[in-house]
């Protein structure tokens, strides 16, 4: 496939660099100088110029293109973008924009401003959030197969009671597959006799139900998230609280400026907002923070919110998650404390790989930003795993590919040696990234 | 626009107002002249009427009403078209025996007619000793004030469309404008054309009902005196025994237009447009239902089992379940919606059943219904904003917003709603005590729960209220310093106290 990405930011950097070993990247931005970096750092060709300039998209070829995606931090330039190609070519349009009111336009009407594909960063994060606060204890949750199967993505505490233990033995959950290990930089396939240390960070696939059971009992005490505290009424704030009082919950939501507090009031009938400084230790003790089960941090800006988390924490609230403008805090802030940092940038660069990558799979988790990734695929005749037990097709699949769920007729299967994949199955698949596309061939 | 209230114009356009009240006397007239009674009493109202009314036009001829000169408009029309409706009581009432040919008396029952009151100074009302036309003229008089004078000139002149908007503020019911078209001469058109259509259903029902022999004495006058006093929830009648002089069958078929005259009437076009969900979701419209259907329980158990007297009219038995579920249905509608109209002596009832009656008179029909009192939707946002203080007291940095039906309620008209609940317990207060003060300086045997009643029933535009004042009694004993309060009462109650007293600040006539 042949890409052109507008805008070499963080957002476009890491799509280019993600799809540049597998595809012809074609990347447009209007900094010649960080073009050109890109180019030394990943396989792709650079153009310098406005990407919504037909000349320019002109330059980068777009009428031989297949997808593109812009990715620009402006909204209004990745929409017009979009608009600008299609005036030439009837090229796969991807747009990344912030605001959700767009997306509600483009929701409204197929192809809507050219656009083909929308992804809304703001909103995007928000749903990430929350998925997090569903599932505390949780790096990163993704269904699958219309809900039936769910993937997550867990550390280990010290105190865990299958700290210590191997595979085989913490295998007693039903319909639960464990499908790989992140061990520092690595990525482990365990075996019956692969130890589960502390700190390491263990991906699940299964049924939801068996999904959450591992979740509680992996670190107890964090079950039950009742108490919800956000912090910050920013775009990102807003989605995050509005999402969790749609799934029932009762949020608290602190913000500083009176407008915007009363406007957020009025947007959600479902969370209490409270006026003031979420830094002000007497206000978060007068407001019994101790109780908070999870501390969301949406502040705009990176160091408050860090602030903002800590003090919270401090202050006896159970788990910490924070917004994280930029991508290279996000270590550092789960290091310092933070139980789970989400970077807008890095998960709207997923979201559109994801959607990209979905041309051959119907869905698509990237997990620990590209270690490795779980595909949702859709079985024919061409498949390895067509009409043949799992144990001899797997004697033919690269190391690093682990069968994680299979569902039939929306029945969730649980995967074992002897289970015979049929035609039309959806696989849920766990794929080393070092081995995707030698996989993916034969999948 | 100058600084100053140009008086002048609103004069000159109440002018137009009375001039139009003329061709409302031509219904009159018309009954007049089918029964041979009181022709010239009509004929010369008219001639006045026009001639009053031409002659204050020509004050100023500019139809474009800064703000304030609207407000002042509204208000003085409302005077001035009781002051034009008592002239018939006065010329009828010339060298005969009437109550009404007394000046005071004629203003009040006026007043008490255009206002949608129905408190009553007739002393004996019978066709005997008042003609068809008179008594036809005190009916339609309530017509004309239920959905409102101004709504009808707005929908009629285009003159007047050109404030409509603030105009129909001024005078409708309720604490927000709603339009229902981007026209409001077409949205005050629709509102006149659901009131005049559930007029004439109502008329055509109960002569269907005295047709087919379930109403003997519903003929054709009686039926549309009463379609014209209760969609305006007006509680006038031409008989002395109000609706109790009526058939169970006819008492039956008034209740629903008494809940319809309460309900908001933009719910009606949403139910034109096929919006039955935003007519099952309005809040105001459920609590509206759910109070009327609970009040009427706790009265219906209360009369059942017999803790109230006997119902003394119409032959009642105590512990029979028709004849108390339909007193106390029809009894709490009748007050709770300020209409007035009784199928019982309800002032002989207990006082716990009075009790219920008294709180019904408080609590008022739906924002832009014909219905008087607070109304349901102030009680609504009274009682949230309460619960949102209770709840800021616990957490003092708590941003929330009053929310009524998800929809968010701006703090200015909460404010005001504040205001204006508060005012109106001050007037029930103070009009309390001076009538009751005015009773004793006479020597006019009056309890305070009488007192209480006559306050809330012509502040709200109720009508009848307890003791001799009852739904089958009159006002007419109350000396006339009393008499002239409760038409300062009613004026008030039909404009929502604010656009009256407003007019009688320094700041609103200060450059």
């Amino acid at each position: 496939m042949y890409v052109v990405i507008v805008g070499a930011g963080e957002v476009g950097s890491t799509i280019a660099a993600s799809l540049a070993d597998t595809h012809e990247v074609a990347v447009i931005d209007i900094d010649g100088q960080r073009v050109e970096e890109l180019m030394y750092e990943t396989d792709i060709l650079g153009v310098a110029g406005d990407g919504a300039d037909l000349e320019t998209l002109e330059d980068a070829n777009v009428r031989n293109a297949d997808i593109l995606i812009a990715s620009t931090d402006d909204d209004e330039t990745n929409i017009v973008t979009c608009g600008t190609a299609n005036t030439v070519t009837d090229v796969f349009t991807i747009s990344r924009v912030k605001s959700a009111k767009f997306l509600r336009t483009w929701q409204q009407s197929s192809r809507a401003f050219g656009v083909d594909h929308m992804v809304a960063t703001n909103l995007l994060t928000a749903e990430t959030i929350s998925r997090v606060v569903g599932m505390p204890a949780a790096h990163d949750v993704e269904t699958f197969a219309d809900g039936t199967v769910q993937m997550a993505e867990f550390e280990i505490p010290a105190e865990s009671p299958i700290a210590g233990q191997t595979v085989r033995e913490a295998d007693r959950y039903e319909s639960l597959t464990f499908a790989a290990l992140i061990r520092g930089d690595d990525v482990v396939i365990p075996t019956g006799e692969t130890e589960l240390r502390p700190a390491d960070d263990v991906v699940v696939i299964g049924s939801p139900e068996s999904v959450h059971t591992f979740a509680n009992e992996i670190s107890p005490g964090v079950e039950g998230v009742r108490n919800v505290l956000v912090v910050g009424g920013s775009d990102i704030g807003y989605h995050t609280a509005r999402l969790l009082q749609e799934r029932g919950l009762k949020p608290r939501l602190i913000e500083r400026d009176h407008d915007r507090a009363r406007e957020l009031a009025e947007d959600l009938p479902g969370t209490t907002v409270l006026e003031s400084d979420a830094t002000d230790r007497e206000f978060l003790e007068r407001e019994h923070v101790e109780d908070v089960d999870i501390v969301v941090s949406t502040l705009d800006n990176d160091e408050k919110n860090l602030l903002a988390s800590l003090l919270a924490k401090r202050l006896g609230a159970e788990r910490a998650v924070a917004v994280v403008d930029s991508g290279e805090y996000v270590k550092l802030f789960e290091a310092v404390g933070v139980d789970v940092a989400v970077n807008p940038r890095e998960a709207t660069a997923e979201e559109i790989t994801r959607f990209t990558r979905e041309h051959q799979a119907e869905n698509v988790a990237i997990i620990e930003s590209d270690r490795a990734e779980v595909l949702e695929i859709e079985i024919d005749g061409d498949s390895t795993l067509a009409d043949r037990p799992i144990r001899e097709s797997v004697a033919n699949l690269p190391e690093g590919v682990v069968i994680g769920a299979i569902t039939r007729d929306g029945e969730l299967v649980i995967p074992r040696g002897d289970t015979v994949i049929e035609r039309g199955d959806h696989v849920v698949v766990f794929v080393d990234t070092d081995v995707l596309e030698a996989a993916s061939s034969q999948l | 626009m100058s600084l100053r209230v140009d008086w002048r114009q609103s004069v000159a356009f109440t002018g137009t107002v009375i001039k139009y009240l003329a061709v409302a006397m031509l219904v009159p007239l018309a009954v007049s002249i089918v029964y041979g009674e009181d022709i010239v009493t009509f004929l010369a109202s008219i001639i006045i009427t026009v001639t009053v009314g031409l002659v204050l036009e020509r004050l100023d001829d500019d139809t474009q009403l800064g703000p304030r000169e609207a407000l002042l408009l509204v208000a003085l029309s409302w005077g001035a078209v009781a002051i034009i409706g008592a002239i018939p009581y006065l010329i009828a009432g010339y060298g005969t025996e009437s109550t009404l040919r007394h000046p005071i008396n004629a203003l009040f029952e006026s007043t008490s007619g255009f206002t949608t009151t129905g408190a009553t100074v007739l002393g004996e009302i019978s066709l005997d000793r008042h003609s068809h036309a008179i008594l036809m003229w005190r009916q339609l008089s309530q017509w004309l004030g239920g959905m409102g004078i101004i709504v009808l000139m707005v929908a009629i002149l285009p003159e007047a469309a050109v404030n409509g908007a603030q105009l129909i503020d001024s005078e409708a019911p309720g604490p927000e404008l709603q339009k229902l078209t981007p026209k409001i001469a077409e949205t005050a058109r629709l509102l006149w054309l659901f009131y005049l259509g559930f007029t004439v259903l109502l008329v055509v029902l109960l002569l269907a009902l005295h047709y087919a022999g379930l109403a003997p004495n519903m003929n054709v006058y009686n039926a549309v005196a009463h379609g014209f006093s209760t969609l305006p929830t007006g509680g006038f009648s031409p008989q002395s025994e109000s609706i109790a002089a009526f058939s169970p069958a006819v008492q039956w078929v008034i209740v629903p237009f008494i809940l319809v005259a309460g309900t908001n009437f933009a719910l009606f076009f949403f139910l034109l447009r096929d919006e039955f969900g935003a007519v099952l979701e309005d809040r105001e419209f459920q609590v509206y239902l759910g109070a009327n259907a609970g009040l009427a329980l706790m009265l219906w158990g209360l009369l059942f089992t017999g803790s109230a007297p006997p119902l003394d009219i119409g032959g009642v038995t105590q512990g029979a379940i028709e004849n108390s579920l339909r007193q106390a249905t029809f009894q709490v509608a009748s007050l709770l919606n300020s209409t007035g109209y009784a199928t019982s002596n309800f002032a002989k009832w207990d006082d716990t059943s009075k009790a219920v009656l008294l709180l019904a008179m408080f609590i008022g029909g739906s924002a832009g219904s014909t219905g008087g009192g607070i109304k349901i939707v102030r009680w609504l946002v009274v009682f949230k904003g309460i619960r949102r203080q209770l709840f800021t007291t616990a957490h003092p940095s708590a941003v929330k917003p009053v929310r009524l039906g998800g929809q968010v309620i701006d703090e200015d008209v909460v404010q005001a709603i504040y205001g204006f609940t508060m005012l109106y317990f001050l007037v029930f207060g103070f009009a309390t005590v001076l009538l009751a003060l005015d009773a004793g300086r006479v020597g006019l045997e009056l309890t305070v729960f009488e007192a209480a009643s006559a306050s809330i029933a012509t502040v709200g535009n109720i009508g009848p209220g307890f003791g001799f004042l009852g739904p089958f009694g009159s006002y007419l004993e109350f000396p006339a310093t009393s008499k002239l309060l409760m038409i300062f009462l009613m004026w008030i109650g039909r404009l929502e106290i604010i656009p009256v007293f407003v007019i009688f600040t320094g700041a609103f006539w200060n450059e």
